[in-house]
């Protein structure tokens, strides 16, 4: 008997206290996980701003830092620059990151900070409860856009990987999901690419998650990763957006 | 070690590399622009980094992920900036990490002006952050004291891991004067950063920089020890000089570059055979609580001079508590007191010359 | 022939349902007759022979609630 699957030694034994069903669980095991593979937990030091994820630091098994609501990269950016040799990232949400983080986001993909970052985007404000985010969807119901979001009055949804983008430092950019076994593998895999883009020095590196908040969607979590399918990747297109220039 | 006539915000620069600085982290402001200026020279040839981010907000949580590492770190900034930096700070105070902020005052409120003021009192001693937190707040009168306080405001930062806050007014950024960068040996045992996150090497469990504490009681716990920390420091780093207590009428006080002016003043009223003392805080807070019970039987009255519309006078209400009546004098916006100016007060006050 | 058995840590399972989506023989369900420690029905095989270990459902656990081994 083999064991094909068990629990990675990236993340501690505490359990986690995001609701039932939160993909936040998958994305964590699958940042934990690359780092273990990639060898460099010992290295590894995570910032986790303000959100439902800032209890990451419980969460990962490697240095942490908790930073204030959109300052994460901020953070992650005196970190890297005090252990260039270190392994650096932060793990942000949508509200952390689309709203309050945006000047701190775009500065690490301008300066081409050698660090990762994982965006989750369920497209609400979770932890303090369903408001409307920068990500939330036109139509979809918040606490703070009680009768749906409207593009009069919010604009439309950001699309921050396709923004991010366009900035030189920013050395690999992709967008994923967590909906299903075959996204959840393929969301792996981009993760390692972003890890190994800091490794390999190539410049800021970023993977925005699609993930699901079944609490804040008022759906039950299968319902969940059915509306993410059906809604959030239309809006949001899956695949890579920027990828380091392979020297000749 | 020979003199150098250097302008202040370079003399913190390099003070501050002197004390073991290796990171800076800043953001354009007058009239502290050179310090940033310099350390993008220097910090470089001494081995450390330098980096302008995209404001004073992001500065300040460089700061807090730099020193969570372990770094001597610091940044500067100028009276708004300094406000923009207070969430930054109170969350360095919560995760009890060690930094020094240099605060160049200016004329305030809002975007105010750009010449001299002393109009932060309030900010930086009452915590311009959220809970209960306080700063160990330096303010130098000249350039060498400036210097020789760096390499405190470093150690002490580091002892206790707290953050430690220099504060000048605009003329201690920008004026010129000999500063002499004595070798200076800590006063401070300072133990291993073995709390900084570093990377655990797979050889410890993993180090936490955070100040969040979701338990109430946690929360009572966390408060409880840092107000523990903060009685220390006050039962330890006041600093203070007086000047001419004995038969003094009345005692004024002045911090910074305002309390040589009041020394002028009180020199000239000594001729005219009128006997005023000054009590000149070093550090804003701790308050010198102790140098007010040197004051003689003699003395009528308190008198604040500040460059501001009136802050540390309330300071000097709570540390009289009733034992003498309570003056201000001040000029604000960036206009400088003059000797004269507080000559005038202070005969006012005494009813002039006998 | 059995070629793959997955076990279940009960008691941190959140009875969310997400691992009940993913299996390709669909035998993974949540167990209605039991409530855990934290009060859900906890995730369950009752066919494991004829699971085949490609550990789908532990790929869509958010909480480590199953262990995947291959015969």
């Amino acid at each position: 008997m083999a064991v094909v699957f068990q629990k990675t030694k990236g993340l501690t034994d505490k359990q986690t206290h995001y609701c039932p069903g939160c993909t936040h669980g998958i994305i964590h095991r699958l940042v934990a996980e690359v780092l273990e593979e990639l060898g460099v937990l010992g290295e590894a030091i995570g910032v986790a701003p303000v959100g439902c994820s800032v209890l990451a630091y419980e969460y990962f098994n490697c240095d942490m830092q908790e930073a204030s609501h959109g300052r994460a990269p901020a953070v992650a950016t005196g970190i890297k620059r005090v252990h260039p040799d270190k392994v650096v990232f932060t793990y942000q949400g949508d509200g952390d990151l689309a709203s309050i983080g945006t000047a701190e986001i775009v500065h690490v993909a301008h300066r081409g900070e050698k660090i990762t970052t994982i965006f989750v985007n369920n497209a609400i404000y979770g932890m303090t409860g369903g408001q409307m985010a920068p990500t939330t969807l036109i139509g979809q119901r918040a606490t703070t856009a009680p009768l749906g979001r409207t593009v009069e009055h919010s604009g439309m949804p950001l699309r921050v990987s396709e923004m991010l983008a366009t900035i030189n430092g920013a050395a690999y950019v992709e967008r994923v999901a967590v909906n299903t076994p075959a996204n959840v593998r393929k969301a792996k895999k981009a993760i390692k690419n972003a890890f190994q883009c800091q490794l390999d020095g190539k410049g800021f590196s970023i993977i925005e998650v699609l993930s699901t908040c079944p609490t804040n969607w008022g759906m039950t979590p299968i319902d969940a990763l059915k509306w993410l399918e059906n809604n959030m990747i239309p809006y949001y297109p899956i695949g890579n957006l920027r990828t380091p220039e392979v020297e000749e | 070690m020979a003199k150098i006539l250097m302008k202040g915000n370079e003399a913190i620069g390099a003070a501050a590399i002197k004390a073991g600085c290796k990171y800076f982290f800043g953001y354009p402001i007058t009239p502290q622009n050179e310090l940033p200026e310099y350390m993008s020279r220097e910090l470089p040839k001494a081995g450390g980094v330098f980096l302008q981010a995209e404001s004073e907000v992001a500065a300040i949580n460089m700061v807090y992920g730099a020193s969570g590492a372990g770094a001597r770190v610091m940044t500067s900034s100028s009276s708004p900036g300094i406000a923009l930096k207070q969430e930054g700070i109170t969350y360095i105070a919560g995760a009890e990490l060690p930094c020094v902020i240099v605060n160049i005052v200016r004329g305030g409120p809002g975007l105010g002006g750009i010449q001299p003021a002393q109009s932060d009192y309030n900010q930086v001693t009452r915590g311009g952050g959220n809970g209960d937190y306080k700063l160990l707040v330096y303010a130098p009168a000249n350039l060498q004291e400036m210097v020789d306080l760096m390499q405190e405001a470093f150690d002490a930062a580091d002892y206790y891991r707290t953050p430690v806050m220099m504060v000048g007014d605009g003329m201690i950024g920008q004026i010129m004067e000999p500063v002499e960068f004595k070798e200076s040996v800590s006063r401070f045992e300072l133990p291993e950063k073995d709390w900084a996150t570093v990377g655990t090497g797979n050889k410890r469990k993993p180090n936490i920089a955070n100040s969040l504490f979701l338990d109430p009681a946690e929360l009572e716990k966390h408060n409880v020890k840092l107000q523990e920390k903060y009685a220390t420091i006050k039962a330890n780093e006041a600093r203070y000089e007086t000047y001419n207590l004995e038969n003094a009428q009345l005692v004024a006080v002045a911090y910074g570059t305002t309390s040589r002016i009041l020394r002028n003043a009180i020199n000239e009223l000594k001729e005219k055979g009128i006997e005023v003392g000054m009590i000149r805080p070093i550090t804003l807070w701790p308050f010198p609580e102790e140098a007010f019970d040197q004051i003689p039987a003699s003395c009528k009255g308190l008198l604040s001079v500040e460059m501001s519309m009136g802050q540390m006078v309330d300071d000097l209400k709570i540390v009289s508590n009733g034992r003498w009546p309570v003056y201000f004098y001040g000029r604000s916006g960036g206009m400088i007191p003059t000797p004269a100016g507080i000559i005038g007060k202070i005969e006012e006050l005494i009813g002039g010359a006998k | 022939m059995a070629k793959g058995k997955v076990t279940f840590n009960e008691d941190i399972c959140k009875g969310c349902g997400l691992c009940t989506t993913a299996c390709p023989v669909n035998i993974v369900t949540l167990d209605t007759s039991k409530i855990n420690v934290k009060g859900f029905h906890p995730a369950a095989v009752f066919e494991m022979d004829k699971c085949i270990g490609c550990a789908n459902c532990a790929t869509m656990c958010p909480d480590l609630v199953i262990t995947v081994e291959r015969i």
